[in-house]
């Protein structure tokens, strides 16, 4: 009798599991799983791929898409010095009102938000046939598959295969759920001049910038993974002290 | 003296203070000397764990309140400035975030361990009641706190369950109006959420008391389900118990380390990146994992009413299975042949688990009509048949000396060599 | 139902003392270290925040101040006074006998060596708080030609010292530096 109850119960377990593995069989393909320098318990970002991201977004995606959870001040982050953190917030201009109460401008300081190519959201919107290019800060955890599919959308761009109806004005995207996407392709090769020599092919592009947006969303990795070491360790070190304490206390009782 | 308590305290300040509110005498009485069951297993350490999530969950909220902002167009705003430009305000949040996971996970080992040994049986039946109000206020602290940062998630999350409302007759919408204050999930509803989000763990904090009241009066309950005959069964809860304690939440706090630092966002939705959209509805529209088994009762009912209905009972029969419950032994080790089927249960909700997490589709949409059909089954036809129908083991005759007796044997301290009577009083 | 301990350790026999001080040590020590750094964090928490750090300097362009004249720039929730004194004002300020000072203090430590048409000031008054006037060429500067409080009626020198009560203490100078010579960084 128990056997049976407790064979019925694995197999629902069984079943959904399953059901779960049929159900992953999706239209758009399995991502690639790109490395990254910040994966896994001992990930470190690489500060060079981060800061040729930041050329790529600063000259290419900029010109679309926000990143207004940022500040200039923050570019210290991936090992920008004050200077040049000075220098790329006076390249742009902020509108403000004046002592005499018109509207004048002035240029950026390292305290200011990054500057938005847009000033809403609907303005964004209307520029893009009504879709809105969204803000960067945290993209990289708000889709599923992370930095591996902004790596995947990023590289993903190709002809439609024969028979495929692509919509006006959208563009075909092998990992797109759906496969069309407003957004052109972004990155061309050696679209970008990069200021430490390396190649701009679209597959490094992509995956400095990736590396750049994953850092934007999570700023605080790096820390937290080497504070996170400390914690383990540390409490599992207390773990075995207090069981053994545990066990010396208990085994006076008979 | 007049109205003095009899301190026994030595150092003399203490005792000054103890004689006239007698907090030190009640700490050695309750937590001190207080005679507990010898033969705990680690399911006891679960309460005591809660109640260290309980204060982590306060203080880390308190601090993330010094931070954040109520209002829809800057509360997501004013979690990323937390996360990025206060100091250590990543790890608060982080810990707060996962805290509720780790709540319940705890919570419901907690209840599963009050299901597996009978602790809900006579006489702890209001020990029981009180941990289900705790249950229901620690779901809503939750539900509403998943909304205050303001993702795509928390909107559309809030949008669904307080549309759930309408589905009662007649007063249905005027109701999901005055929960929202307005005619959709908006600011006036976000302000509401944050004030009760703040208000309902400290309502927390005096149920726990009363739980622990109740504890207190009855003794606990232990894995035997035998109550315990004398001193000889018992220890002092301090040091064993507190030291045992300490042991297990070494252990947890290692694992909750891990998850926090190590994978904070793993048991979230990435949705919630994505600032809420009125105009904007996510693919799926899935709540937190704790809430996915009830979340399945729900949608199992093609009527509304109906899955509404179902999904606030599958928590409100929690209370009278005190009552269900008709077996005279208390603790499943000695029922052989109900045990499975709190296993069996244990497994439904898993697999209702699941069914919450996918479209209500195909196969999804017959596991979650099984499982909430022996969710049900199990509490209103199982719990009362199998007590009345089952042919218990024989129970030992003390904690102490928990070597069964075979029934007729003769010789030993009680005539006739009759084993220990089920649910005695202590 | 409460035992004494005494019948506690006949019952059960008393916890094992053995290696228990060092053990004991070594997790009572591991846990202080823990109380302890966890409660850094708890308190860092409620420092300022980076981004009220970012906004804790200002940087003030001078040229727009006329000779003789004074503005008035927010610094950490607080006024700064920066006024160009003229050559008659800083040649009073520094031939002022310290002996003729409530606080005494030579003008020369409360300028930049090289800038002495510069003076920066808190402006608040060091009697109750209120904003003393005196920036402007038109406001009342009292009878040294500094600044004077309306509140009740302290006045201060080309230099920003106390030269009438009910005030105590000078004005106090920010921490500032000339980050060019027409330009400086309070803070």
């Amino acid at each position: 009798m128990r056997r049976a109850v407790i064979s019925a119960a694995l197999a629902a377990l069984l079943a959904a599991g399953v059901a779960t593995a049929a159900r992953a069989q999706d239209e758009t393909p399995k991502l690639p799983r790109e490395r990254w320098s910040f994966s896994g318990p001992f990930g470190a970002l690489d500060l060079a791929a981060a800061q040729r991201g930041f050329q790529v977004y600063n000259d290419v995606c900029a010109a679309c898409h926000s990143m207004n959870l940022l500040h200039y001040r923050d570019l210290s982050g991936i090992g920008l010095t004050e200077e040049q953190i000075k220098a790329v917030a006076a390249s742009k201009t902020y509108d403000i009102i004046g002592d005499d109460g018109q509207p004048t401008t002035r240029p950026g300081t390292p305290a200011d938000v990054f500057k938005a190519p847009y000033p809403n959201e609907k303005a964004a919107a209307a520029s893009f046939g009504g879709s809105y290019p969204p803000d960067q800060s945290v993209l990289v955890n708000a889709r599923e598959g992370g930095p591996d599919y902004i790596y995947a959308i990023l590289t993903g761009y190709t002809d439609p295969p024969p028979g495929f109806k692509l919509a006006e004005g959208l563009y075909y995207n092998e990992y797109f759920p759906g496969h069309q996407i407003h957004m052109p392709q972004p990155l061309h090769d050696d679209q970008v001049t990069y200021a430490d020599g390396t190649k701009a092919t679209v597959d490094q592009m992509s995956h400095d910038l990736t590396t750049f947006l994953y850092w934007t969303a999570n700023p605080e990795e790096v820390q937290r993974k080497q504070i996170g070491w400390r914690m383990v360790l540390f409490f599992g070190m207390m773990a075995g002290l207090t069981y053994a304490w545990k066990r010396q206390m208990w085994s006076g009782l008979h | 003296m007049i109205g003095l308590h009899k301190s026994t305290m030595k150092n003399p300040v203490i005792r000054w203070i103890d004689s006239r509110m007698p907090i030190f005498s009640m700490m050695q009485n309750e937590y001190g000397a207080f005679p507990t069951p010898r033969n705990f297993n680690y399911f006891w350490n679960f309460g005591a764990l809660a109640m260290v999530m309980l204060m982590i969950m306060i203080i880390t909220g308190v601090l993330l309140a010094m931070n954040y902002t109520p209002r829809a167009d800057l509360a997501f705003d004013s979690v990323q400035r937390i996360m990025r430009d206060v100091n250590y305000g990543w790890m608060i949040r982080y810990i707060h975030q996962n805290g509720g996971s780790m709540f319940f996970i705890v919570v419901y080992i907690h209840i599963f361990r009050g299901l597996d040994y009978g602790s809900y049986k006579y006489p702890r039946e209001l020990l029981w009641m009180t941990g289900v109000i705790l249950l229901l206020v620690m779901m809503a602290t939750a539900f509403m706190g998943y909304v205050l940062p303001w993702g795509q998630m928390s909107y559309w999350g809030a949008t669904v369950i307080t549309n759930l409302f309408s589905a009662i007759p007649l007063v249905g919408q005027s109701i999901v109006t005055w929960l929202w204050g307005g005619f959709s999930v908006d600011n006036p509803t976000l302000q509401r959420f944050f004030s009760l989000h703040y208000l309902l763990p400290f309502i927390i904090v005096g149920v726990v008391f009363l739980h622990v009241v109740a504890l207190h009066i009855t003794g606990s309950n232990n894995p035997l389900g035998i109550e315990p005959k004398g001193p000889q069964d018992t220890i002092p809860f301090h040091p064993y118990y507190t030291i045992k304690d300490s042991f297990g939440l070494c252990v947890f706090l290692t694992l909750y380390a891990a998850i926090v630092f190590f994978a904070p966002n793993y048991l979230g939705d990435p949705n919630n990146f994505i600032p809420a959209n009125p105009l904007q509805t996510p693919a799926d529209i899935v709540p937190e994992w704790y809430f996915l088994p009830f979340y399945a009762i729900l949608r199992s009912v093609p009527d509304k009413l109906g899955g509404v209905v179902l999904m606030f009972g599958s928590i409100l029969v929690l209370f009278v299975i005190p009552w269900l419950d008709t077996s005279p032994v208390r603790s499943a080790r000695f029922r052989p042949l109900y045990r499975p089927f709190i296993f069996v249960l244990v497994a439904s909700v898993i697999v209702l688990g699941m069914v919450g997490a996918h479209h209500p589709e195909g196969i999804w949409v017959i596991l979650g009509r099984v499982g909430t059909a022996y969710y049900f089954l199990h509490f209103l036809v199982i719990m009362p048949l199998f007590g009345v129908i089952e042919r218990p083991l024989p129970l030992p005759e003390s904690i102490s000396r928990p070597v069964l007796r075979p029934p007729g044997a003769g010789g030993g301290p009680l005539p006739g060599g009759a084993t220990a009577k089920p649910m005695d009083k202590a | 139902m409460a035992e004494t301990s005494a019948a506690t350790v006949a019952m059960h026999g008393e916890p094992d003392t053995g290696k228990r001080d060092f053990l004991q040590l070594v997790t009572v020590a591991g846990a202080a270290i823990a109380v302890g750094a966890i409660a850094w964090p708890l308190l860092d928490y409620m420092n300022p925040s980076k981004d009220v750090l970012a906004l804790s300097s200002v940087e003030q362009d001078l040229t727009p101040i006329a000779e003789g004249s004074g503005i008035t720039v927010m610094w950490r929730g607080k006024p700064i006074f920066v006024r160009h004194r003229t050559p008659t004002e800083i040649k009073e300020a520094q031939d002022t006998p310290l002996s003729q000072l409530i606080e005494p203090q030579p003008d020369s430590e409360r300028v930049k060596a090289g800038h002495a048409q510069w003076i920066v000031l808190i402006g608040i008054c060091t009697h109750l708080g209120c904003i003393p006037l005196g920036n402007k060429p038109t406001d009342p500067r009292g009878d040294y030609g500094g600044w004077f409080c309306p509140c009740h009626g302290s006045q201060y020198d080309t230099s920003g010292r106390v030269r009438h009560g009910p005030a105590p203490l000078n004005l106090f100078v920010p921490p500032y530096a000339f980050s060019s010579d027409t330009k400086i960084k309070i803070g």
